[in-house]
């Protein structure tokens, strides 16, 4: 007794399995798919620097809006200096996405690249009006 | 020579912390461990089987007198048997060494010797395995767990591999199912290729190749003793009963241990069974060439067991019966169940096996023909054909012992049960962690039940020693019922050494004095030849639950 | 001893990494050796289940946890003692999906008396249950660096991870149960003496490993240290896709925590974590307990020298014949 045909049906279960990274997105052909946020900036003169460095926001802008969201609801605390010495109003709504207005092309590109669920946002703050 | 008895008192001082040192270099010192070891095969026997390098030698000997090239002849015999077997191969490279059936083994209950871990006794052997058949061990060795083939490892593994009796439990709690029977069997097969094999083993078998039994019965003695038993039945019961041998064109061979017509307390279970085949008229017959149903061959290799099995179906066939019937044994049925139909069959020249006296079609043994007594008895009781008091039994209080094959390789568990309700009045079981599939071994099964291992086996049958106990100062339980030879020769002075109010008795033995058997004389007896007690105050105590 | 070799030699991987990516050696640490480790895992496994299978199973060796089916009025058990493919199917399902079998785990202790006692002990089937769901869902989460769009389903298992909504980002329980539970793992082989004398260099190392990645992968999400993920995907998709690339700017720490996956999967064929294939194919538990209704075939079932009757019968003829035995040949 040997079950041969069952052993290979359970290799060829495992070799769909763990080779799915290599053939999933090719077959949803979506494997060179990077995402490519825009910034559509709202017209507010002077606003072209971000709060931070973009290496920094790319990774860890979470930790900052976390950061914002609990001085200013707990503390009341709403001004931001940034490590160039500008001054912000600690700010979703406005700060942050009069320079990123558009969630659809901006925020989601990533999250969703990523799965990321962002109603750590979008709970509490009312989605913005897309007019761009 | 023979070692010093150590006490209950003195034995039941266990020490379970195993230390730091390492255990790959370990040394067995057989002087010192007399007691927990058994006798090399005497070259007679060895020789008159074929088994290889027959020779003098005692494993009390610096010098094993191994063959030059013991360790090619292992390395051979291993990859050989990975070849043949894939429990083997897999249970050699699957073990995660969790832990999980450490205490689950009889013997490291009851010695707290670290090897006697399940996975311990494994890894005597898979350390070798890694250190030569694994890629990893080859280029680590003892970083990758390996280890090298010596004398001592050798010596180590004749010492542990014959303190295992092959029961199964571990099997149980191992999350991967690993079956260190199967490991001990492949320790022994490799074992014995250097002509390291023990006497109780060897012996038993030169003697069932030679006569059919492992006592060495010859056919006329065979006889004798089956008609002495029909008279001894007739004396106690006042009814004659018929007992054929050979007979040719029986519809049954009945096949039964052959310490069942030599043992005692087994003995009275033989009368069980004459009593009640004579009772419904059974059209039977006894065989004193296939006069052993269990097989030491299980205890020896897989040619082995093969070699002495093929017995009953030969002689199935040569007598013309229609199926088979085996009796109260244990491994014998590990044979019977998991081996038989595989190794010598198919039994196409019988019939699927029917009850003659209920009509009942014993579908689950279709294609093996063998049926368990415990099946048969079961079936005649649940549609009323014997008559039975159970008051007869009345000056028993029972208990019941699983033994490991039936329970673990075959799942009897409910049948004897309903046999024993059946027949007593007076049902207590053991603790739900000692019975059914967790039951613990007598503690000398697998042909180690010897005079000079008497240590380990009062060790290993100490757990089940022990549940006995609790149900005997519990309900009083007095008789230990069983359904394996090997059980009924060494449960005995296990229940001496550690509860000496507790007898050890047959299944059919209660089912014999429960018999109401036509014609029986007035002042009969049960089988024991006490005359029956208590049957005023029959039924009215608590009983045990099925 | 073991432990602290064991140790030692993560500590080495995980400085072997650091070096090698400080040496702008990303090529070998991101692309080179990951696809190797993916190689070695997948045939690997395959290889060795083909080894296995080579192997027959030559006999039906079940091992009876409850009733067998017999008589029809006996309640046969046939999720402990199968006869069915149906009942096999159940048994390995409870055995895989939440080990049955440890989970009838006991301790024993000897008491006074003497009594031995077996009590609880489920500890060890909860670590092992709760570290391997964690594993498993901690991988499944992870492919949302290689699956483009990300499927539903593990949208879904990440929201149920992150049910305690506590820190920012979400914590995993699954990563916390994961660092636990191997914890729990190496702490018993360490304090328990039995186990601690079983134990070998292979028992601890890949607890290591696994707590060294455990442990990189949680600095990655919740502390200073975390990576671009956008780059960690690119490069993933990229070594999926086979289009390998290496983006700019990705922290030490991701290559470290690669490079350590890598030597898992690398380690893992040739180790005891083959018990993942090898839980599917043990004899004693994939087997059906319907010995004597179907019989099985051994492929080398070889004749052997058997006793046989003529020739018993010639040696115990004269004896047979004064007992009055039937004779074949008078």
């Amino acid at each position: 007794m040997y079950d041969a045909s069952k052993i290979i049906l359970g290799i060829l279960i495992f070799l769909v399995l763990a080779t799915s990274p290599f053939w999933y997105s090719k077959a949803t052909g979506q494997s060179d798919y990077l995402p490519d946020p825009v910034i559509l900036t709202k017209d507010t003169p002077g606003k072209d620097v971000c709060v931070m460095p973009t290496d920094y926001m790319r990774s860890s802008h979470m930790d900052l809006l976390n950061d914002w969201r609990n001085s200013v609801v707990r503390d009341g605390e709403r001004k931001f200096v940034s490590p160039n010495g500008h001054e912000y109003k600690k700010s979703l709504s406005n700060t942050c996405m009069d320079c990123h207005a558009n969630k659809t092309e901006f925020c989601d590109k990533c999250h969703n690249y990523m799965a990321v669920d962002d109603q750590t946002c979008w709970s509490c703050h009312v989605e913005p009006k897309e007019e761009l | 020579m023979s070692a010093k008895k150590p006490t209950p008192a003195d034995l039941i001082q266990i020490d379970f912390n195993p230390g730091k040192k390492d255990w790959m270099d370990a040394k067995i010192d057989f002087e010192k461990k007399r007691g927990n070891w058994n006798y090399q095969v005497l070259p007679k026997s060895a020789e008159y089987v074929g088994m290889p390098y027959p020779r003098k030698w005692s494993p009390a000997d610096e010098d094993w007198k191994l063959p030059d090239n013991w360790q090619k002849i292992i390395f051979e015999g291993l990859r050989d048997r990975l070849d043949k077997y894939r429990s083997f191969k897999i249970f050699m490279d699957i073990c995660v060494r969790c832990g999980a059936c450490a205490d689950k083994c009889h013997f490291f209950i009851g010695s707290g010797d670290p090897k006697n871990m399940p996975v311990l006794r494994a890894e005597l052997l898979r350390s070798v395995y890694r250190n030569d058949f694994t890629a990893a061990g080859k280029i680590f060795g003892s970083l990758a767990g390996g280890r090298k083939l010596t004398v001592d490892v050798l010596k180590e593994w004749f010492y542990y591999f014959f303190q295992c009796t092959e029961c199964r439990r571990c099997s149980v709690f191992c999350p991967y199912g690993i079956d260190t029977a199967e490991i001990t069997m492949m320790g022994r097969e490799l074992l014995d290729l250097v002509g390291l094999n023990i006497d109780w083993i060897g012996t038993p078998i030169a003697n069932c190749h030679r006569t059919g039994n492992h006592l060495g019965v010859q056919p006329h003695g065979f006889k004798d003793s089956i008609d002495f038993a029909v008279d001894d039945l007739e004396d106690i019961t006042g009814v004659r009963a018929e007992a054929p041998i050979n007979k040719k064109g029986a519809e049954i061979l009945f096949v039964i241990p052959s310490a069942d017509y030599f043992g005692d307390p087994h003995y009275f279970g033989l009368l069980g069974y004459i009593a009640l085949f004579h009772e419904i008229g059974l059209d039977y017959t006894f065989s004193a060439y296939a006069s052993e149903g269990g097989n030491f061959g299980l205890f020896h290799s897989n040619e082995m067991m093969k070699r002495l099995n093929g017995k009953i179906y030969n002689e199935a066939k040569r007598l013309g019966v229609k199926w088979i019937l085996g009796g109260e044994c244990g491994h014998m049925w590990r044979v019977l169940h998991q081996y038989m139909d595989t190794m010598s069959g198919p039994a196409d020249f019988m019939e699927e096996p029917v009850s003659p006296i209920t009509g009942t079609k014993f579908e689950n043994s279709k294609s093996t023909k063998m049926i368990h007594i415990c099946e048969f008895t079961a079936d005649l009781i649940k549609h009323n054909k014997i008559k039975l008091d159970k008051s007869r039994n009345d000056q028993w209080r029972v208990t019941y012992h699983d033994s490991c094959n039936p329970a673990r390789a075959m799942g009897l568990l409910d049948e004897p049960r309903y046999v024993i309700n059946g027949v007593c009045n007076h049902f207590f079981e053991m603790p739900e962690n000692t019975i059914r599939e967790q039951t613990f071994c007598c503690g000398s099964g697998a042909g180690i039940g010897t005079d000079e291992n008497f240590e380990m086996r009062m060790r290993g049958g100490m757990p089940r020693a022990n549940a006995v106990q609790y149900v005997h100062e519990k309900h009083n339980v007095n008789l230990l019922a069983c359904i394996c030879a090997i059980d009924k020769a060494t449960l005995p002075p296990l229940m001496e050494y550690w509860v000496p109010e507790v007898e050890v008795g047959a299944i059919h033995e209660l089912v014999g004095n429960a018999l109401v058997m036509k014609g029986e004389k007035k002042d009969r007896t049960d089988l024991r030849g006490e005359p029956f007690v208590g049957t005023e105050t029959a039924g009215k105590e608590e009983e045990a639950n099925v | 001893m073991k432990a602290l070799y064991s140790f030692f030699a993560v500590i080495i991987l995980i400085a072997l990494a650091y070096l090698g990516i400080t040496a702008d050696m990303t090529t070998f640490f991101g692309l080179v050796l990951p696809y190797i480790a993916a190689a070695a895992f997948i045939f690997g496994v395959a290889y060795r289940i083909l080894i296995w299978a080579k192997s027959p199973v030559p006999f039906k060796i079940t091992t009876t946890c409850g009733q067998q089916k017999s008589l029809p009025w006996i309640k046969n058990s046939n999720l402990e003692s199968p006869h069915t493919t149906l009942g096999v199917i159940g048994r390995m399902a409870l055995e895989v999906l939440f080990f049955r079998s440890l989970f009838r785990n006991t301790k024993m202790s000897l008491k006074d008396g003497p009594k031995i006692v077996y009590g609880e002990n489920k500890w060890l089937w909860l670590a092992g249950l709760v570290f391997h769901w964690s594993f498993l869902i901690v991988i499944i989460r992870h492919l949302r660096f290689f699956f483009e769009p990300v499927p539903e389903f593990i949208l879904l298992i990440q929201s149920l991870d992150g049910l305690l909504e506590i820190y920012v980002p979400v914590l995993y329980m699954t990563g916390v149960a994961l660092l636990m539970s191997v914890t729990y793992l190496y702490l018993r082989r360490a304090l328990i003496p039995q186990i601690n004398y079983i134990s070998l260099i292979s028992d601890y190392f890949p607890l290591f490993l696994i707590m060294a990645i455990a442990i990189t992968g949680a600095l990655m999400r919740y502390t200073p240290l975390r990576v671009d993920i956008i780059k960690v995907k690119e490069l993933a998709m990229g070594l999926g896709s086979f289009n390998p690339v290496v983006p700019e700017g990705i922290g030490a720490i991701f290559f470290i925590h690669l490079f350590l996956i890598s030597v898992l999967l690398i380690y893992f064929p040739m180790s005891k974590l083959m018990h993942m294939a090898g839980i599917f194919m043990s004899p004693t538990r994939n087997m059906k307990n319907d010995n004597r209704m179907k019989r099985h075939i051994n492929p080398w079932n070889y004749p052997v020298d058997t006793h046989s009757y003529e020739d018993w019968e010639d040696e115990f003829r004269d004896v047979m014949k004064e007992a009055g035995l039937p004779l074949e040949k008078e």
